[in-house]
């Protein structure tokens, strides 16, 4: 029983959110019912709205791991928007200077650099903490102000495309170098990527005496640095990590989705990849179903708008509701009389 | 600008700074109250922009901007008021229940205030301190809200109030040592909870004064971020209220600095401008913090100084 305490107590809290919902709903004169079973065919009923909820998971698994990493090295990190725009930014420029050498050397090239600079942007982070005992949570809000600033300045500026008119974007990466789609589905490789990641950072951090370095590290860091373990590597590996999740899925967002970086990259990925990570309780692999459901959410706005005629911003509403809840739930582990371990009674 | 030339600059400056630092020093007095009891409310951004939409609201459906301001204030403390009840639960994280405020109160001042996207509501009117001049851009660059004064006195009652009131003293002893605090009788839960919801009736009404005065509509970009830059500035302004009156100034002037420059011709670097104000923020971090002590003037039982 107590192995099913962390699934049954977030279930208990979502159904306890949709209530909440249903009655938000009811009170506005709206069939409850209606709206959940339009999300569900927003979200999950048909292989385009698979698509469309899968597509809108892959940015978020790989920004969920920005926070999950330093989480298991006790940083709360936030800073995976900032790491995102830089690593769509220049995986874009890395796409349009290697353009028309062959597809795979260039998505190589711009997965590369986009990690790099993620990881460096959110390795700062991880340093500052780990040596100048700067707050990871304030400093990596401010960095991510100061990348978005940097972002915005060199795609109006030096980095800008003479022929994007009407919206600032860098030259494009061109078609030939755009990532494919998965075979047998039609969901571009980013969601692969991603799902890659988060089954390598699972080993990595469960399997692997480096994450069991990370552990002790996120549990006792002064206990860590008495048995000798390398805590400043560590904390810097974690951060780095993650950083090239997040940076990663900006290149994603540019080589699948937009072709080149402009202000579409700043869609809030990065937030909604925190709330997924606590939702996950920082495991890697439970961060890729949460995702999909996160993305499913957001995908059937567009519906419950066209046929309830609904503000697109319900589906905002639902989700607020879910996460305040789920994030509330944190205090019923270990207080359910079913969960408890059982005693041999002497 | 061509009776004042390059003085236009720190003229456009300086009434830009104090148009757009209202919200920041609202939202900084509040965030600040919060801290200083020991917990950090990232919510502030869904806050205010619920305060702004609440305040457009009830401003157009009484005609009345003041009652709009005064109902902005109202729901602010109510989802602070959640916010605080929420983490008063035991092992539930402040930094994330704020991150889910933050979509939840933007999630429902979206959908609430779609209905008022369009319709004119009364705003605010502002107090014309520039009377004495003939040149327009002085008058332009005084015209001052009373909110903003209100702001600024606010800040002087937090100091004095913070140091010589019997409130000040429990909440800055919850905030520097829940032992202390528990040793002397005071309730740590129901200060930090009623602590936070004053932080949220302030970031309300800072929330009022952008749908109402300054840019003065309701729209869903309403906000750039305000609300969770409120947490860098109180920071910076080393959890003094009367600091957060400087640092917000600091803030929205050098917001203000980009545009002003635009308006004589220096164009390049409107961004970065923008960024200026995060640069100093981290820098001021960099340079005070060190490993082996927290922040002069932080909070003892903070989270981020923990």
């Amino acid at each position: 029983m107590t192995r099913l305490e962390p699934l049954a107590i977030p279930a208990a809290a979502l159904a306890a959110a949709m209530v909440v919902f249903g009655l938000f709903m009811a009170a506005l004169g709206q069939n409850p019912l209606e709206v959940y079973a339009l999300i569900y065919r927003g979200a999950f009923a048909s292989a385009f709205s698979w698509q469309n909820t899968l597509a809108r998971a892959a940015p978020l698994v790989l920004t969920a791991l920005c926070v999950a990493l330093p989480a298991r090295v006790g940083l709360m990190v936030i800073g995976g928007e900032g790491a995102l725009v830089l690593g769509g930014l220049s995986a874009a420029v890395v796409g349009h200077a290697l353009a028309g050498t062959a597809p795979l050397t260039v998505q190589a090239a711009m997965a590369l650099a986009a990690m790099v600079v993620g990881g460096a942007w959110i390795a700062l982070a991880g340093a500052l903490r780990q040596y100048r005992g700067v707050n990871e949570t304030i400093s990596s809000l401010l960095l991510t102000y100061i990348a978005i600033a940097l972002f915005n300045h060199l795609v109006e500026g030096p980095l800008r495309d003479p022929a994007s008119l009407n919206k600032p974007s860098t030259a494009p990466i061109g078609d030939a170098s755009m990532l494919g789609r998965l075979p047998g589905l039609d969901v571009h490789w980013g969601l692969g990527l991603g799902i890659v990641f988060c089954a390598l950072m699972y080993v990595l951090v469960q399997h692997t005496t480096y994450g069991f370095g990370m552990r002790i590290v996120g549990g006792n860091a002064r206990a860590a640095r008495l048995a000798g373990l390398p805590v400043g590597g560590l904390v810097l590996a974690a951060c780095a990590l993650g950083g090239a999740a997040a940076g990663l899925a900006g290149m994603v967002e540019v080589a699948a989705v937009h072709g080149s970086a402009n202000a579409s990259l700043i869609a809030g990925y990065g937030y909604g990849g925190i709330l997924i990570a606590f939702i996950a309780r920082q495991n890697p692999l439970a961060i890729v179903p949460v995702a999909v459901l996160v993305g499913g959410l957001a995908a059937s706005g567009s519906m419950l708008q066209r046929r309830l005629d609904l503000p697109d911003a319900t589906v905002l509403v639902l989700q607020g509701v879910a996460f305040m809840l789920i994030l509330a739930s944190e205090a019923l582990y270990g207080r359910l009389k079913p969960f408890r371990p059982t005693r041999a009674s002497p | 600008m061509s009776v004042l030339g390059w003085w236009g600059v720190p003229l456009a400056v300086l009434g830009g700074a104090i148009r757009v630092s209202t919200p920041f020093l609202f939202v900084s007095l509040g965030e600040c109250i919060t801290e200083k009891s020991g917990r950090i409310n990232l919510g502030l951004e869904g806050i205010l922009v619920m305060g702004a939409m609440t305040g457009y609201a009830v401003s157009y459906g009484t005609g009345n901007p003041w009652v709009g301001v005064l109902a902005a204030g109202g729901a602010g403390a109510v989802l602070g008021l959640l916010h605080g009840a929420l983490c008063s639960l035991p092992r539930v994280n402040d930094i994330a229940i704020g991150i889910g405020l933050m979509l939840f109160g933007t999630g429902v001042a979206f959908f609430l205030g779609k209905p008022y996207v369009h319709p004119k509501a009364p705003t605010l009117p502002s107090i014309p301190l520039g009377f004495w001049s003939d040149a327009p851009p002085i008058q332009a660059a005084l015209q001052v809200n009373p909110l903003f004064l209100i702001g600024v006195g606010l800040a002087l009652a937090l100091t004095w109030a913070f140091r010589h009131t019997r409130w000040g003293l429990v909440i800055r002893m919850v905030g520097d040592s829940s032992d202390a605090a528990r040793a002397m009788g005071h309730g740590v839960r129901s200060v930090r909870t009623l602590a936070t919801g004053l932080g949220g009736l302030l970031a309300g009404v800072g929330g009022s004064f952008l749908s109402l005065y300054y840019p003065g509509s309701w729209s869903e970009g309403l906000s750039s971020g305000q609300g969770l830059m409120a947490v860098a500035l109180v920071i910076f302004a080393r959890w003094s209220p009367i600091q957060c009156f400087g640092a917000s100034l600091l803030f929205g002037g050098a917001g203000a600095l980009g545009p002003a420059l635009q308006s004589v011709g220096v164009t390049g670097g409107y961004y970065l401008f923008n960024a200026a104000p995060y640069v100093v923020t981290l820098a001021l971090m960099i340079a005070t913090c060190s490993p082996r002590r927290t922040l002069t003037g932080a909070p003892g039982e903070l989270s981020i100084n923990r």
